[in-house]
C-alpha cells in the first residue's frame, strides 16, 4: 500500500523552489485541496447530497447511458450511478482518514522514541520496522478477509498495524537529524524531562514530515481499500463503494462504460490530490524555516 | 569486499531466512485456527458431515494430536510441497497451484522486464533534460502512475484498447508463446504502472545527485564521450537506488498480480488466493501464501547479495538505516 508512495525526500527539491515552476504548481494544489473538499463533503453528507436513493433498484431502466435524470447512467440493477458515486466517498474518505490519524500518532511516538533513546530500543523498533516493510498489504488483507471473514473495519485495523513501520521509519529518521543540534543539548542540560524534550521540543521540528507523510499515507490506504473492495473481500455487496462498484459494473463496459470510468476516476483524482497535497505542503513546511 | 566476507554475510542471511520461514510457515498453518467456527466444519466445506468423513478428516490433519505436533506434520508436508486438498475442488492444492504458476510467472516477468527497461529509461533521460518540458511531463506521469491502482489501470486499459480500439483482445490468455504475449500485455502493462512510475522517480532522483558528482564532472572535463561517462559512471549509480527499491517494486507487484487477474478474468495465482479467500478454503490459502512468502525472503536476500556486488562501499553487516 504505502509500498507505492514512499517519499524520495531531499533528493529532488531544490528545483521545485525556482519560481517558475512554482506558477504552473499553484493552480495544481488549489485544484487538489478542492478536490479533496468536495470529496470530504460528499462523505460526510452522502445520501444527503445524491439526487436518487443510492439503493433504489429501477429494472425497467437497467444499464441505462447518461440522461437528464440519470447523469451518469444506471447500472445492471437500475441504481443511479451518479448518487451512488456521491455515497460511495464515505467509506472511500473515513477509512483511510481513521488509518491515517491513528498510524500519525502511534508512528509519531515510535519514530521519535527509537530515534532519541537510540540503542536497544532503537535496534528492536527497527527490526520489527525492516521486517513489516515493503509486505504486500493488500495480499495480507486477502488473506485475513480469507480466515476471518469479509470487515471493512477489520481491514481498516489491520492497515493501521501494517503503515505504522511507515510512518515510524520516517519520524526516526527525522529525530535524528534533531539530535545532534545544540537545542536539544541545551534542554538536556537544564534537565527537561525525556517525554517533554520529545514533544514539545523535538517534535514541532519534525512535524512538518509528519504531517506530508501522512497525506501520503491516505493516499496509499485509499487505493488499498479500494483495491480489497474491488476483490469483494471488504463491504458487505450492495454498498454503495468505488472500489466495489468497479469490479460490479466491469460487465457494463460495453453498455455503460461511464458506470466503470467513474468510481476509476475519483479513486486515482482523490489518491493523486492527495499525494500532491503531501509533496507540496513538505515543501512549503520545510522551506519556510521550520525543520531543516 | 574480500570473498570470505561475502560468504560470511551471505551465511548469516541464509540463518535469518530460515528462522524468517519457519515463523512465516506458523502464521501460515495458524490461520485454520483463527478462522472462527468450528475446524471440522471449515475443512468440510460444502461436503457432507457424516462420521466417516470426519473421521478421515481427523486423520489426515492430525486433529486429535496436540497443537504443536499438529504443526510440526503440517510443516513436514508443506517442506515436500504438500500442503493437503482445496476444500472447494478436492484437488490436491499443489496441483492447483501447479496449473495457475506458468500463467502469473509470465505476467510478473513481462512485467518486471517492462518495469525496468521503461523505469531506468524514463528516468535517466528525465535527469538528462532535467527542467525541460518532457521531464516535467514525465513528472506528472510520475505522480499519475503513483496513485493509479493496478485494478483502476486494468479497466482503463481493457475499455480503450480492447473495446474502443480492437488492438488486443479483451479476455482469454491464448495458447503457445506469441499468442500468450498478445493477451498479456495489457494485463501487464496495467501491473506494470505504478513501478514503473516508482523506478522513474527514484532513478531520476538518483541520476540528478550524481549528475552533479566530482568524479563525473572530471571525467567530462577530461573529455570522455558523453556516451561513456553515461554508461560507465553514471548508469551504476542510477542502478543502485533500483536494487534498494526491489522490495518495494516485488511487493508492489504481487498486489499488483491479484488486481489485475482478477480485472481480466486470469486463472492465475492471484485469483486463485482470491476465490480461495471468498470460499474459505483455507488449504489453497496457506498453500499460495506460503508461496509468495518464500518468494519475498528470497528475493530479498538476493537484492542484497547483488547490492553488495554492485556497491562495494555498503559494509557488511552495517545498519540498513
Amino acid at each position: 500500500m504505502t509500498a507505492n508512495t514512499v517519499l524520495v525526500l531531499a533528493d529532488e527539491r531544490p528545483e521545485t523552489t525556482r519560481r517558475g515552476r512554482r506558477r504552473v504548481v499553484a493552480p495544481l494544489i488549489w485544484l487538489s485541496f478542492l478536490i479533496v473538499a468536495g470529496v470530504l463533503v460528499m462523505a460526510a453528507l452522502g445520501t444527503l447530497l445524491a439526487p436518487q436513493n443510492p439503493a433504489a433498484q429501477h429494472l425497467a431502466t437497467i444499464n441505462a447511458s447518461p440522461s437528464g435524470a440519470h447523469w451518469l447512467g444506471t447500472d445492471a440493477l437500475g441504481r443511479d450511478v451518479f448518487s451512488r458515486v456521491i455515497a460511495g466517498a464515505r467509506t472511500a474518505f473515513f477509512g483511510p482518514l481513521i488509518i491515517a490519524a491513528a498510524s500519525f500518532v502511534l508512528g509519531n511516538l515510535l519514530g521519535l522514541f527509537a530515534g532519541y533513546r537510540g540503542g536497544l530500543a532503537d535496534a528492536i523498533i527497527m527490526r520489527w520496522v525492516d521486517f513489516m516493510w515493503a509486505l504486500p498489504a493488500l495480499v495480507i488483507l486477502v488473506v485475513v478477509a480469507g480466515a476471518v471473514g469479509s470487515s471493512y473495519w477489520l481491514a481498516v485495523v489491520v492497515l493501521i498495524v501494517l503503515t505504522v513501520p511507515f510512518d515510524t521509519r520516517v519520524i526516526r529518521g527525522a529525530t535524528l537529524e534533531q539530535m545532534p543540534r545544540p537545542y536539544v543539548e541545551a534542554v538536556k542540560t537544564l534537565g527537561v524531562p525525556r517525554w517533554k524534550i520529545m514533544l514539545f521540543h523535538i517534535w514541532p521540528n519534525v512535524s512538518p514530515i509528519a504531517v506530508a507523510n501522512t497525506c501520503l499515507v491516505f493516499a496509499g490506504s485509499l487505493v488499498t481499500l479500494a483495491g480489497l473492495e474491488f476483490l469483494g473481500l471488504g463491504v458487505p455487496p450492495g454498498t454503495p463503494d468505488w472500489g466495489l462498484m468497479l469490479s460490479q459494473n466491469e460487465a457494463l463496459l460495453f453498455t455503460n462504460p461511464l458506470a466503470t470510468i467513474a468510481p476509476g476516476v475519483m479513486i486515482v483524482l482523490t489518491a493523486i490530490s492527495m499525494n500532491l497535497i503531501g509533496d507540496w505542503l513538505y515543501e512549503q513546511l520545510t522551506s519556510r524555516g521550520a525543520g531543516r | 569486499m574480500s570473498g570470505v566476507g561475502l560468504l560470511f554475510f551471505v551465511l548469516r542471511r541464509l540463518v535469518v531466512l530460515a528462522i524468517l520461514l519457519v515463523l512465516i510457515s506458523f502464521v501460515t498453518f495458524s490461520l485454520l485456527y483463527i478462522s472462527p467456527g468450528n475446524l471440522i466444519d471449515i475443512l468440510l466445506g460444502a461436503r457432507p458431515h457424516t462420521p466417516a468423513t470426519v473421521r478421515a478428516l481427523t486423520n489426515e490433519y492430525h486433529l486429535n494430536k496436540p497443537f504443536m505436533v499438529q504443526y510440526w506434520l503440517w510443516a513436514q508436508q508443506a517442506g515436500q510441497l504438500k500442503f493437503g486438498t482445496s476444500i472447494t475442488t478436492s484437488l490436491p492444492v499443489t496441483s492447483e497451484i501447479g496449473a495457475r504458476l506458468g500463467l502469473t510467472l509470465y505476467l510478473g516477468i513481462y512485467s518486471f522486464v517492462l518495469t525496468m527497461v521503461f523505469g531506468v529509461g524514463l528516468g535517466v533521460a528525465s535527469a538528462l533534460r532535467r527542467g525541460s518540458f518532457i521531464d516535467r511531463g514525465l513528472t506528472g506521469g510520475v505522480m499519475l502512475g503513483l496513485s493509479t491502482p493496478a485494478f483502476v489501470a486494468s479497466v482503463a486499459l481493457l475499455y480503450v484498447f480492447a473495446i474502443q480500439v480492437h488492438w488486443f483482445p479483451a479476455y482469454g490468455v491464448g495458447a503457445g508463446f506469441f499468442d500468450e504475449f498478445w493477451h498479456l500485455t495489457l494485463p501487464s502493462v496495467a501491473l506494470a504502472v505504478t513501478t514503473v512510475a516508482y523506478v522513474v522517480r527514484h532513478t531520476r532522483a538518483a541520476m540528478i545527485g550524481t549528475l552533479d558528482q566530482d568524479y563525473v564532472i572530471f571525467a567530462r572535463a577530461r573529455g570522455l564521450s558523453s556516451r561513456r561517462v553515461l554508461y560507465v559512471y553514471l548508469l551504476r549509480n542510477a542502478l543502485i537506488p533500483v536494487i534498494t527499491i526491489s522490495g518495494v517494486i516485488l511487493s508492489s507487484l504481487i498486489v499488483g498480480v491479484v488486481l489485475v487477474e482478477v480485472a481480466f478474468s486470469l486463472p492465475g495465482l492471484g485469483s486463485l488466493l482470491v476465490t480461495a479467500a471468498t470460499a474459505k478454503d483455507i488449504p489453497v490459502l496457506q498453500g499460495v501464501v506460503l508461496l509468495f512468502a518464500v518468494v519475498i525472503v528470497v528475493a530479498n536476500l538476493l537484492a542484497d547479495v547483488v547490492y553488495m556486488l554492485v556497491d562495494p562501499r555498503i559494509r557488511v553487516g552495517g545498519r540498513s538505516a
